[in-house]
């Protein structure tokens, strides 16, 4: 027969690949429908999506008000989520009772954190040694700028504060000052001197081992018993204090996995070059345990900054105070699903973009053959 | 001057003043806290004591385990609380468990839109405080569900209100003793098979089918004891009288939030972690699995899963403790826990604000450190052992 050619060894020219294997359907099929169980399994969640946009999509979007002055009005125009108790409170949700002529203050703050962080995050960022002066004179300018008090700027009173900005300055405040308290906590967890590693021991297991609202409690209402008579003590730094001893044993701990995972070699070397504790810790082993825990430092904020929607328990007007503060207003009431849903919203933007970080921050640190 | 300058050059010598300056250091801040405390209290013309415990706590609980009233002692009310503490960590534990297992499963389907799914509710759930869970579920109980006149109805036994869960209350009768006793020998049974078809399959390779027998065990004998001891459960249904339901479990909004948002946000992360312990096996070890002619089940149930489980357990254990200390959060939303109690209402009542805090605290405590006991000691044991 004609067709019937033959081909030398090697020479076949390639055929095209068996139909289904390629292009969407064969996509379709090896990632759907590869076999009975995973059609099914396939089907159920196209059933559930759909069911999810259906009957989501309509009250999220296409039938929510997003202006009304009350929940009986935004009733009267539409059947879906009531949007407008977020409108007509947004400035509060940002920045509590902040007032607002001065509001351009925590802007500026918070525009500032960015450029502070920079270095700290990125290590390829321009400029990195002279910004990293900038990131250690942060907290002072952040401090003046939202606080006040000096060069004009009127004086701003801490029990104004709220919304989200209070949920970052709890939370940056927070680990800022628990990084430098963990690690000296860390470090007293493996000292060789008894009495500071029991004093070590003993603070990371009590903070690790009581619910953070506990000691809100103590903050908010027996601090003042343990101070001398008189003394009066803004709530806020109180809860700042609270939230950064619970936040340093976290880090004291992941700082520890670090300090754990450097081989023995390293000490060994260090103490034959002849350096002296200090030295070690400052040169060899800090440098190393700290690089790989950075993850974890990312992981434990996250963590923080989610904890601090409990001030709300103790009176403070975080972002959730504001939401029930509304909700409490006669015309709002039972608006609950939409307040907790934009606070939820806001908090999951946030937590998500710092996990994704500290995801490529893990890859990029890891040398393991991929 | 000379002689302090040596003893600071000496290392020993200056391990011993370290040591000897950090205790004075910390017994000096501790002795001057409580000096102010005992100085504030005298202004205050108040005293530290526990007495406060055996008088009437004169509050009203709403979900009580055991018998309490009005009447009862601080003391009493704590228990509750703490029993109520115990009720939504377990029920959150076990949900979170299975919905967390399946997830983290399900997580590594070679199913992309599954996949792709769950990764999305994973990252949505464990990125979102637990307290606004709580809360947001709590409001949807009580805002969207309809009221008892109303309420969604199952068959006319279990109804969903916004004043809570209502299902049918089994009540035991007697005669329920043979069905317990039943229950106990299945199990009994059912662990002893085990252990004879492994060593069976030791020994011969002959495999017997344990689980379908131990299934039909576990399900037929309790079945037949029950059958046989005529019945001994009746239910009490919920009814409707007037504006609410009467009799039956009544399952508050606080406990089915509570517990319920829990789970959910415990869940995300448990599926995490089985997913990281499936993935931490070396992917040798199912590729060997595999060329043995194990089948997928097997290579799952008989070589994975053993090795994960090593990998899964501690942080797993750690989730177990997050939730139990989460669930003090209970008091935003007012269901009466530990904190509620104790730490709310007695605190606020008797002003003893430093005696109860302590109490609750050391609760915890006794509870955090007694679960990471038993967790080194499961590490230790399961520890892959260097020869």
């Amino acid at each position: 027969m004609a067709d019937k050619q033959t081909y030398a060894p090697g020479s076949h020219p390639d055929l095209p690949p068996p139909p289904g294997t390629i292009g969407i359907v064969g996509w379709l099929r090896t990632n759907l429908f590869s076999s009975v169980n995973n059609t099914i399994l396939s089907l159920i969640t196209i059933y559930f999506l759909y069911w999810l946009i259906q009957s989501v999509a309509g009250w999220f979007v296409l039938d929510a008000v997003v202006d009304a002055s009350s929940r009986a009005e935004c009733r009267e125009i539409d059947s879906g989520a009531c949007w407008a108790v977020i409108t007509k409170r947004i400035g509060q949700f940002v920045y509590g009772f902040y007032p607002h002529a001065e509001r351009w203050r925590p802007n500026v703050a918070f525009v500032l954190l960015f450029v502070a962080v920079a270095p700290l995050l990125y290590p390829k960022t321009p400029m990195r040694r002279q910004l990293l002066w900038f990131s250690a004179a942060y907290p002072f300018v952040a401090y003046f700028l939202i606080c006040g008090g000096i060069l004009g700027l009127p004086e701003v009173g801490t029990n104004t504060f709220g919304g989200f900005m209070l949920t970052m300055i709890v939370g940056v405040t927070g680990i800022s000052a628990s990084l430098p308290l963990g690690i000296a906590l860390s470090l007293g967890r493996q000292s060789r001197l008894l009495s500071v590693r029991v004093i070590s021991i003993a603070f990371i297991e009590f903070m690790r081992g009581v619910p953070l609202i506990t000691l809100l409690f103590v903050a908010s209402t027996m601090l003042n018993y343990f101070l001398p008579p008189g003394t009066t003590f803004n709530l806020l730094l109180r809860v700042l204090i609270m939230v950064t001893f619970f936040a340093s044993a976290y880090i004291a701990e992941v700082i520890r996995g670090g300090i754990q995972a450097i081989p023995k070699g390293q000490y060994e070397a260090a103490d034959a070059m002849g350096l002296n504790y200090w030295q070690t810790t400052r040169l060899v082993t800090l440098p190393q345990a700290l690089k790989i825990s950075i993850p974890g430092i990312v992981n434990t904020f996250i963590g923080l900054y989610k904890d601090t929607t409990l001030v709300v328990v103790i009176g403070l007007l975080d972002p959730l105070g504001i939401g029930r503060a509304a909700l409490a207003d006669a015309k709002w009431n039972g608006l609950s699903t939409e307040t907790y849903l934009f606070v939820a919203l806001f908090f999951f933007v946030s937590c998500f973009a710092m996990s994704r970080y500290s995801l490529w921050l893990e890859n990029r640190l890891s040398t393991e053959h991929k | 001057m000379d002689f302090l300058a040596r003893i600071w050059r000496h290392e020993e010598s200056r391990a011993v003043v370290i040591q000897i300056l950090v205790i004075l250091a910390v017994f000096g801040s501790f002795g001057w806290l409580i000096s102010n405390l005992v100085t504030n209290f005298a202004a205050l013309n108040k005293n530290f004591g526990f007495d406060f415990l055996s008088q009437p706590a004169g509050y009203d609980i709403n979900q009580t385990l055991v018998e309490y009233t009005n009447r009862s002692s601080h003391l009493r009310a704590a228990f509750v609380g703490l029993l109520n503490t115990f009720l939504v960590a377990v029920f959150g534990i076990i949900l979170a468990t299975i919905m967390g297992v399946i997830l983290g499963i399900i997580r590594l389907s070679n199913n992309w839109l599954a996949r792709n799914v769950t990764y999305w509710y994973i990252e949505f759930t464990r990125n979102v405080p637990i307290l606004l869970h709580i809360l947001l579920w709590h409001g949807i109980i009580i805002n969207t569900l309809p009221r008892p006149k109303n309420a969604y109805n199952f068959g006319d036994i279990s109804f969903l209100t916004n004043r809570g869960f209502y299902v049918p209350e089994p009540i035991a009768e007697t005669g329920i003793a043979a069905v317990y006793l039943a229950v106990v020998a299945a199990i009994v049974f059912a662990v002893f098979f085990k252990r004879h078809a492994k060593k069976l399959q030791a020994e011969t390779g002959r495999q017997l089918p344990v689980f379908g027998v131990n299934l039909a065990v576990l399900i037929a004998v309790p079945a037949l004891a029950f059958v046989v001891s005529g019945s001994p459960v009746s239910f009490e249904y919920p009814v409707l009288k007037g504006f609410n339901f009467k009799g039956g479990m009544h399952l508050l909004p606080e406990f089915v939030a509570l517990t319920f948002a829990l789970a959910i946000y415990t869940a995300a992360f448990i599926a995490e972690n089985v997913r990281a312990g499936i993935l931490a096996i070396h992917k040798g070890q199912r590729e060997a699995a595999e060329a043995l002619g194990l089948r997928p089940g097997r290579v799952m149930s008989l070589v994975i899963l053993p090795q994960a489980r090593r990998v899964i357990i501690p942080p797993l254990t750690s989730q177990y403790l997050n939730l139990t200390k989460n669930s003090s959060l209970a008091i935003a939303i007012g269901y009466m826990d530990l904190v509620a109690t104790l730490g709310g209402i007695t605190l606020n009542q008797t002003g003893r604000e430093i005696e109860t805090m302590l109490l609750v605290m050391g609760m915890y405590l006794i509870i955090s450190l007694s679960i990471s006991m038993a967790m080194n000691w499961y590490n230790s044991s399961v520890k892959l052992v260097d020869r």
